[in-house]
């Protein structure tokens, strides 16, 4: 593993990748991606499609909640924004692309016209006030009946790309693939934010709004950008899960869903893009594992019955034990693990310690 | 008279939904962050209590029943600050806020298993016997409430206002590291804080599962109902979170019954809303603009 310790022009500093090494993993791990379908069977892609559509959520999530601090437990609002806008243009006769792209541009500018009066707040009331905004949605795709469809929902049409019809269920590898092209797209472009000076801002924000703000960040400008940014992505992954799921309704996009999106991307570790990625893997990937071990588990003998919500609960689980012993999720995991080979054997316990802060409070009494 | 009928069952909800908020706000005032399992551990406190009280249950006497419920939630919230909340002390505040939402739904989970998920009530010697006056019939059971509410909000009220560890809790809550110097035992205060939670929590599940049918998942609703009412009032603040619930508590009957049925599902988070929007800090507002 050759890694550049030493900098030899200023370019280096901001450079998307770390040397040679660094980018052939990124490499490798796109040709994998690639070539998933000849590698796992038609089910497995399907669930590869799922985690895609995840992560996407997830980073609209993380730059929100990760990069720009500022806490969401109501994104999946937005994500109900793109999905009925993609699909009610789509029925409307209107072709797969700019559906997308409008559905994306609603669902940012939905973000940021919310954005101004809720981002007064923060902390813990941003964080209600954006639940808040969640609940109401649902009723909301009740009443907007003409877009919504209702209590029914709508149905998702098959999309017509490049001359090829593409259906989750009739060509699930063309599905991936219109996945994968999408994340790696997003992907690349919140790679490249992170490193230009609104993304900076976004950082410098989250770590110190006094700060920031001395330094000439428009803190607002800033944190609504980020808002609308964050929502922009979130509805582009809603428009996609509408394709993966085949119908929405209003019980597709429920506080709960909400809650599993923050959550993941803590899971997967707060601050990092490969921290949203992480914890979509967790949550495709559990709900799965409970139901195989309860099938290992039923043939050895033992029959566990089928709680509902056990693999929310396990899941909780997970979120508990995380937070006590590595609050920076599973990100932070890698990371331990990383910095044990690349300094073996000069790793030390405290490397990677935080700073705690007590507690003032600005209340009077 | 209609009216006065549906003001009177209102307050009794808006009462319960006030006891709850004090729970948040107890916790608020301790450690400056939200317990988002508050609704689920008002569900664990009126579920124990039915175990104990129900006569196809362990069939205790209701008010021996009542005590141990509120006996053993408020040792529960005691534990589980000392054992695991304390841990993330000194992390940020959404270390905290994620920690409480996992813990709602291990409990959720916990609580469906054990007891399932139909909605049981709790049996009461004062079941289904009313009061009349001047026309006006009134469950007892209401009455019940609103009186055990302003007795615990009194109680509270004067506990923090003039005993020696409500004045520890307030102080350890501004500024912990003063009050650690002044020689509060901060750690200990806090985890009392909770169990102090959790006995209001409890008492809020057993009025509740009293009044009607309580199921596992009213957790979350109440919880964030509740949590509504709390911000309402600005969360900080004990007459604000009573105040809080009884608007949220009044104000559903009434636009159940004037407003369409979608408009009124959400009122209480439209209030919320609005509320934060145009005065951030709740109507009892205890927050000065940050100086820098």
């Amino acid at each position: 593993m050759s890694k550049p310790r030493f900098k030899t022009s200023y370019d280096a500093d901001i450079d998307r990748f770390q040397g040679s090494w660094h980018r052939a993993q990124y490499l490798i791990l796109i040709l994998l991606a690639l070539l998933a379908p000849w590698l796992l069977g038609s089910y497995y892609v399907g669930e590869l499609s799922s985690v895609l559509v995840w992560s996407m959520a997830g980073m609209g999530v993380m730059l929100l909640v990760g990069h720009t601090g500022q806490v969401s437990l109501g994104h999946a609002a937005f994500m109900a924004i793109g999905a009925f806008v993609h699909l009610a243009l789509m029925l409307r006769g209107w072709h797969f692309v700019p559906a997308l792209m409008v559905a994306t541009l609603a669902s940012g500018v939905s973000g940021a016209l919310l954005a101004r009066p809720i981002l007064r707040l923060s902390g813990i009331y941003l964080a209600i006030a954006t639940l808040a905004l969640g609940i109401l949605v649902e009723d909301l795709a009740i009443v907007a009946e003409p877009v919504t469809g209702g209590v029914r929902g709508l149905v998702a049409p098959p999309i017509e790309l490049f001359g090829m019809t593409i259906d989750r269920h009739g060509t699930p590898v063309a599905f991936y693939y219109l996945c994968l092209a999408l994340v790696v797209l997003v992907t690349l472009a919140y790679a490249n934010l992170l490193r230009s000076p609104t993304g900076r801002a976004f950082i410098a924000v989250r770590d110190s709004e006094i700060s920031a703000r001395a330094l000439g960040v428009n803190v607002i400008r800033t944190k609504t950008l980020a808002f609308a940014l964050s929502c922009a992505i979130t509805g582009l992954a809603g428009a996609l899960y509408a394709h993966l799921v085949q119908a929405v309704n209003f019980e597709s996009f429920l506080v709960i869903i909400s809650i599993a999106l923050l959550l993941q991307v803590i899971v997967g570790g707060l601050g990092s893009i490969h921290g949203a990625f992480f914890g979509a893997v967790v949550i495709v990937v559990l709900p799965q594992g409970i139901a195989i071990g309860r099938d290992v588990l039923a043939d050895v003998g033992i029959r566990v019955a089928a709680f509902p919500g056990l693999d929310m609960a396990v899941f909780a689980l997970i979120i508990i034990v995380l937070m006590v012993l590595e609050p920076r999720g599973l990100y932070g995991v890698w990371l331990r693990v990383r910095t044990w080979f690349e300094l073996f054997p000069l790793y030390r316990k405290g490397l990677f310690r935080r700073a705690r802060s007590y507690l003032k409070t600005e209340r009077l009494k | 008279m209609d009216t006065i009928q549906l003001l009177i069952s209102g307050i009794a909800n808006g009462c319960i939904y006030g006891l709850i908020a004090l729970g948040f706000v107890l916790i608020y005032k301790a450690s400056e962050s939200v317990n988002f399992a508050q609704g689920d551990m008002m569900i664990l406190g009126a579920f124990l209590a039915i175990a104990l009280i129900n006569a196809n249950q362990a069939d205790l006497p209701f008010l021996l029943g009542l005590a141990i419920a509120g006996a053993s939630l408020g040792l529960f919230a005691y534990l589980l600050d000392a054992l695991l909340l304390r841990r993330v002390f000194g992390q940020p505040q959404l270390t905290m806020v994620v920690l409480t939402i996992a813990l709602g739904f291990v409990l959720r989970f916990v609580i469906g298993a054990i007891w399932g998920h139909d909605p049981v009530g709790l049996e009461t010697p004062i079941a289904g016997q009313r009061l009349s006056a001047g026309g006006l019939t009134i469950p007892v059971i209401d009455a019940v409430i609103i009186a055990t509410t302003v007795v615990l909000v009194a109680v509270l009220w004067l506990f923090f206002a003039r005993t020696r560890l409500g004045l520890a809790m307030q102080a350890s809550s501004q500024n912990q590291m003063a009050a650690y110097y002044m020689g509060i035992p901060v750690k200990r205060v806090v985890s009392l804080v909770w169990a102090m939670s959790g006995v209001v929590a409890a008492i809020a599940g057993v009025l509740f599962a009293a009044k009607g049918a309580v199921e596992p998942s009213a957790g979350l609703v109440f919880g964030i109902k509740a949590f509504a009412a709390a911000v309402i009032g600005g969360l900080g603040s004990l007459p604000g979170a009573l105040a809080g619930g009884l608007l949220i508590g009044i104000m559903e009957p009434f636009a159940a019954r004037h407003l369409p049925s979608h408009v009124a599902q959400v009122s209480p988070y439209a209030l919320m809303l609005l509320v934060l929007i145009l005065r951030p800090s709740g109507l009892f507002a205890q927050v000065r603009q940050k100086k820098v």
